[in-house]
This record gives structure tokens, sequence and C-alpha cells, in this order.
């Protein structure tokens, strides 16, 4: 017994004083943030309060069911007007916005990655080119390249009567770009019937002919099978219900194209300065991601007998991808949040609307602030989520 | 010559022969770099053909069209007043004390270009490795010099007259905001990467919730909130200066970024350092300012770099909020009735500036790299 018990008196730490005590000063450290940071926010709540109060401005989120009064010079997916409440002016702003960002994230990528690979070209002048590009436009301020392109190329372009033209059917004048516009007739649903169809049909042909390639050891033409079902399928469909689409065309009428398509200045100056701005940093991901694949991977793809394209297609790409996805994910999260600099040539993105004439109209700061702020929030660590999952997806298993 | 008869040689014995002429000098370079298969053949030709279509246009639209002398946009008009197709550099040279303080006195301009004397040899003494005595220098840069920059630029003690921040502008207010947002956000940054490093549950949540929060906002949202949220939070009668309002938001903006940059350098710092430490019986404060810090700091020194260009870009962003820096200064001479038409001139040598800036840093943050790599 007594033995035993001079183990556990031996095994007891020695007594420490409270402050010497690491869970006890850790304990003590958070109190003190942690009241630091409620007082701190409590003397901050207090005067916003008091000051909202002063000045006689509401508060809560009520004003979102009243009328807007204003107009909002862009709004090519809802129908709206100044009867319309602000909760619908926000609708039309966040709308904007996704539209900015996701031509932007497309276009950013596909040129970015055409820079990237150019950039790594065995032709010493496309690499020169790719290189000089890629320096010039991370190097100068994406506001400054917004402004270039809205206030110095496409504002000073001719008026509508001297417009520049495209075949009769494409018009760039100084108050935008005007296209020609799809209309579907009755019908159209075959169309889009048979584009799914083909997708789907894909999605089984590849699962059969890998499953065929497993057991036979024969590969079958997936790539050319599967874009002859996505034009041949569609191309049917239309045929069947006889053509259901037209185009409607931009025609000039008194000072104005009226008709067609108008994409204004201010959206095509944004979308071109925010994809060429992202695609220089896109283009050195993609670089650093393809240099970064092993030149031993390429000799051995090549020695167990592989050709140039599927050497491409099945070893080098799938192990660059897995370097190129993450830093890809934070340029496509820059992107979004980029397109707020959208206030400064006033495209009607969420943060002019609501950051700008709303905010003029109520003075609910508080809210405005925060709506505009969560919502970056929100895309953010939706596009982080999902880049994460695929990720995951594309991370090397180890045994 | 003359010999025309094959002479034979012992094997092993022949002597080395000069590699054939086409694959070395001009000849072999071209072949290998620009037509050694049909496909790079045609990417040259288009590659020409980019090259011929661009480039002889831009020249001449800024250099060889251009006008170079003037005092008035007169100049750079043709007879029936219309404007020239090409760049005006009267404009650049007619606003270029706007352009670069803003409005600033014209008496008072010494104080600002003193500082830039004494900012340009302090940060050659640090970025040279050559030079001794960087730790002074560094004390002096980040401590000293800010405040004697403050007193300096808004007057009004020792002497020296007093100049609103409404009358700073140009570069001037540019560099002004970027500086201050990085070594102010320095501190901080560091601050919030020990936090979320911390193992107190609270300080970690509050670390992390604060760096996703700012960085997953844009930069004018932030500002927009610092120029109409702040007065809100500020008891009745405290009133800031809107460019104070606008320093606090670029400051916790690029904080978090900073915080994120010092972690990383955290990282690389291997656990046998920390343990080192404590066993040699240092406290936290000690151990993170003589072991870890110095090491990580220095491993960083890059990725601040690029936080600093970034910041530097971003300051642009203060036009939106009725800040005249550079670009602001650029927009607002653009819209001089005079000179109305002239603002691609302006831009052309904005992005200049701000392109010798970039460009100039980010290679030294590749000279350091580079470095810093050869070291291990």
């Amino acid at each position: 017994m007594a033995a035993e018990n001079s183990v556990i008196a031996e095994a007891e730490p020695p007594k420490v004083a409270l402050w010497n005590d690491p869970q006890a000063r850790a304990l003590f450290y958070q109190v003190i943030v942690l009241g630091g940071l409620l007082f701190v926010g409590g003397t901050i709540i207090n005067n916003t309060m008091d000051n909202l109060a002063r000045q006689g401005i509401a508060s809560g989120f009520g004003f979102l069911d009243t009328t807007a009064g204003f107009a909002i010079g862009y709004s090519p997916f809802l129908e709206y007007s100044e009867e319309n409440t602000y909760f619908r002016a926000l609708t039309v702003g966040l709308l904007n916005t996704i539209l900015v960002a996701v031509i932007g994230i497309l276009f950013a990528t596909a040129l970015g990655f055409i820079m990237g690979v150019a950039r790594l070209s065995n032709n010493w002048m496309i690499a020169k080119i790719a290189l000089v590009y890629i320096e010039v436009m991370r190097n100068i301020p994406l506001l400054l390249q917004i402004f270039v392109w809205y206030f110095g190329v496409l504002r000073p372009l001719p008026g509508p009567r001297q417009s520049i033209n495209f075949a009769d059917s494409l018009f760039v004048n100084n108050r935008g770009l005007f296209a020609p516009k799809p209309i579907f007739e009755d019908g159209f649903g075959i169309i889009i019937a048979a584009f799914i169809a083909a997708i789907i049909a894909i999605v089984y042909l590849v699962k059969w002919a890998h499953k065929r390639q497993d057991e036979t050891g024969q590969a079958f033409p997936v790539f050319a099978t599967s874009i002859g079902l996505l034009i041949g399928l569609p191309i049917i469909g239309a045929v069947v219900a006889g053509f259901p689409m037209s185009w409607e065309f931009s025609e000039l009428k008194g000072f104005n194209f009226s008709g067609g398509m108008e994409i204004p200045p201010e959206l095509v100056s944004l979308t071109l300065a925010l994809s060429t701005y992202t695609a220089a940093f896109i283009a050195e991901i993609v670089r650093a991601g393809i240099s970064a694949v092993n030149k031993g991977q390429t000799e051995a793809a090549y020695a167990v007998g592989l050709r140039p394209g599927p050497t491409l297609r099945l070893v080098i790409i799938p192990q660059a991808l897995r370097v190129i996805i993450p830093p890809l994910t934070s340029q496509y999260l820059n992107l979004t949040k980029n397109s707020s600099l959208a206030a400064a040539i006033a495209y009607p993105d969420i943060v002019l609307v609501f950051g700008g004439t709303v905010l003029m109209q109520t003075g609910q700061a508080v809210e405005i602030i925060a709506i505009i702020m969560g919502f970056y929030l929100f895309v953010s660590l939706a596009i982080s989520m999902f880049m994460n999952w695929y990720n995951d997806k594309m991370a090397l298993v180890e045994r | 010559m003359m010999n025309t008869q094959a002479q034979t040689y012992e094997p092993g014995t022949h002597p080395d022969l000069a590699p054939p002429p086409s694959t070395v000098g001009v000849q072999g370079w071209v072949r290998s770099n620009l037509i050694s298969s049909p496909v790079n053949t045609a990417l040259t030709v288009f590659a020409i053909y980019l090259v011929y279509s661009l480039v002889p246009p831009v020249l001449n639209y800024f250099i060889f069209d251009a006008v170079w002398a003037g005092d008035t946009s007169d100049v750079c008009r043709n007879e029936q007043g219309g404007i020239i197709g090409a760049a005006c550099w009267p404009f650049v040279s007619v606003w270029f004390k706007q352009l670069m303080y803003g409005r600033y006195p014209d008496a008072e301009l010494w104080r600002i270009n003193l500082t830039y004397v004494l900012f340009a040899a302090s940060i050659l003494a640090l970025a040279l490795p050559q030079i001794p005595g960087k730790k002074w220098t560094a004390i002096f840069v980040l401590a000293i010099f800010p405040v004697l920059c403050f007193f300096l630029y808004a007057g009004g003690s020792f002497g020296l007259v007093e100049v609103e921040t409404s009358e700073w502008g140009g570069l001037f207010l540019t560099l002004v905001i970027a500086i201050t947002g990085i070594v102010a956000s320095l501190p901080i940054g560091i601050v919030l990467a020990l936090g979320r490093r911390s193992n107190m549950p609270v300080v970690r949540a509050l670390c992390v919730g604060f760096i996703e929060l700012w960085r997953g906002v844009p930069l004018i949202t932030v500002l927009f909130m610092s120029s109409v949220m702040f007065p809100l939070f500020m008891p009745e009668g405290v009133t800031f200066d809107k460019l104070v309002r606008a320093l606090v938001g670029v400051t916790l903006f690029s904080a978090a970024y900073m915080a994120e940059v010092v972690r990383g350098g955290l990282q690389a710092i291997p656990k046998g350092q920390y343990e080192g430490a404590q066993a040699l019986g240092l406290n936290f404060p000690k151990m993170m300012y003589f072991i870890v810090m110095p090491q990580a700091l220095k491993l960083v020194i890059p990725g601040i770099v690029n936080t600093f260009i970034g910041l530097f870009k971003d300051t642009t962003l203060v036009s939106i909020i009725g800040l005249f820096d550079f670009l602001g200064m650029v927009q607002l001479a653009s819209t001089n009735p005079d000179w109305l038409g002239f603002v691609n001139t302006g831009y052309a040598f904005a992005a200049l500036v701000f392109w010798i800036f970039c460009f100039g840093m980010s290679q030294y943050s590749q000279f350091i790299e580079r470095k810093l790599h050869t070291g291990h």
C-alpha cells in the first residue's frame, strides 16, 4: 500500500503556481481576448445605434419589400422597372455580377491555358510573345485596364450610324455590341431533349468502353463517337421538328439599333479586361503545373509505347492538373471579386446597384454592406468548397 | 587541301570534327527554335504576322507619330480642331505636377521629395545584399521613417505649414497608401498568423474568422465599408479623415493576406526549431522573436513583396471612393475641357509607371527566391 502510494505521489506533476500553469494561462488569455472583443463590439453596436437613431435611419431588412424607384441600365434576365422592389433590384444586380464572373472565367481559362502552353512552346517567337503578354498584363492594375477598354477603346468608337459592321449582322459602336438574337419557336424542346439524350448516351458509352477495354483490351474511338452524338442527335432533332429557330437581327432605327441582342459597352470592357488580366495569372499557373511534371513521365510513356496524344491526355495532363487546380481556384475567386470593379464604369452589378444607388437612397449602410459582403463570402466559400471536392477527387491516391 | 586522298587514322586518334554548320550558330538556332517542324514553321509565320500587325502601329501611335512638346492641347489638334490619331505627350508634361503630387502646395514639395530620397536610399540599403547594417536600416524604415513622414506630410507642427489630406494626390498618394498598408499590415498579419496556429480555441477561431472574412470579400466593398460604416461606429462628434478611413480599410484587408503569407513561413520551420527553443528554456515570446520569426520572415520575403505588388495595384481602387490617387488624377485631368480626348496618353503613362514599379519588384522577389533557394 505504502509503495503504491509513493508511486502515485511521484507520478503527480509538481505543484505549480496558478499563473505558471499553461492551461490556466490559456484560459485567462482567452477570457481577456473574448472580453475585450465583446467590449469593443458592444461599444461599436451602441455607437451605431445612437448614430442611426440620431440620423433618423431605419434599421432591419424591411426596406427590401419597398418600391425601389430607380432604373437599372442593363437587366438581361429579369424584367425590371422603377416600380419593382429593392429585392428585385438586388436580384438583378446579383445576376449581372454572376454573368460577368461566368463569362470572365470561361474566357480567362481558355486564354490562360493557350498562353501557358505557348509560354512552354519550342518555338522561340511564340514563347516570347506569351512571355511579353504575361509580364505586361499582370503588372498593370486591373482598374487601369478596365478604364483603357472603356474610356480608351469602346467609348471613342463611332456612333450607331457609322457602326463597325461585320456581315450586316454584328455591329460595334459606342452604344455597345449588337448581335443577332436567337428566337426559339415551338418544338425547340425536341432539340434540347436530343442534346440531353446525347449527353446521357455519352456517359454510358464511356462506361461501356472502359469496361470493354478492361475485359478485352480493345479500345473504342470514344472521342469521335461522342462528338458525333453531340452534334448529330440535335441536328436530327432539328430536322424532325422542322428547324424551330430563327434569328432576330439588329436594325438601325433612328439614332440607335433596336431588336437583336444588345451587349452594353460596360459589360464588354469589363469582361475583356477581367479575362485578359486573369488569363496572365492563369498562364503562369498552367506553365508551372506542366513544368512540375517530371520529364521522366513523358519518356516512360513513350517507352511503354504510348503515342504523343495519349501521353499528353493520360499521363501529363492528369498530373499537371493536380498542381494547377488549387491556385486556379483562387484565380477564379479573384476574378469574381474583381468583377466588383464594375462600379467604376457604371455596370449595374451588385456593388453599384446596392452599394451605390440603394445606399444613397436608404442610408442603411450596415444592412447593405452586410448583404454585399455576405454574397461575396457565400460565392467564395461555394467555389472553394467545389474546388476542394474536385481536388480530393484528383488527389494522388497513395498506397 | 591539295591532298584529297582519304587519310587513315588509328582507332580513337581521329581529331574531333567541327559540328555540322546547320546545328550551330545563327543557322542552327533558327533551325531548332523556329523551323524545326512544319507546325513550328507555321507558328513562326503566324508569330511574325502578329508582331508585324501589332508592333508598328503601337510604336507609331506612341512614339513616331506622337506629339512630344508643347504647352497646350492645341499642338495635338489638326487644322479643324480635331484630335490627332496619336499620343499627345504634352498631356503628361502639362499635368505632371498634379499626376505626381496632387494639389500639394508648390512651396512644400521639398518635404515629399526629401522623404523619397530617404526612402530610396534605405530601400537600396535593404535590397542589396552587399550593404551592411540591415537591422538598423530596417528599424529606421519600419519605425522612425513613418513617423517622420507623417509630420512632414501633414505639417502643422515644427513650424511647417499644415497641408490638408484633401490636397494630397497623384503618385504620392498611391505610394502613401501602398506603403502604409504594407508596413502597418505586417505586424497585424504576424499576430493573426500566430493566432491562427495557436492552441487556444477561442483565439484560433477569431483569427481564422477574421482572415477568411477579409479574404472572401473584394477590396472595393471594404473601402465602401470603411467610408460609410466606419463613421457610424464612432461615438458622436468623432470624425475621421477620408484618407485615414481608406488607410484603415486597406490595412485590415492586406493584414489578412499578410497573415496567410506569414503562416506559410511558420509552417516551413521544422518542429525541431520550436522544440530546441523550448529545450533551452525560452518562453513563447523569446522563442518566436529569437528563433522562429527570423527564419520564417526571411523565407516569406518573396511572398511579402508579392503581396505588396498586389496592394500597390489595388490602391487604384481608392479613386472609386473619391480620393485622387495616380489613376484618379489621370481621370480628373482627362475631364478638363481643354484636354478632352487625350485620356489614352494619360493611361499609357500611368500604365508605364505602374508597370515599371511592379515589374521591378517582381524581378526582385524572384532574385530573392533564387538566392534563398541555393542556400539549402
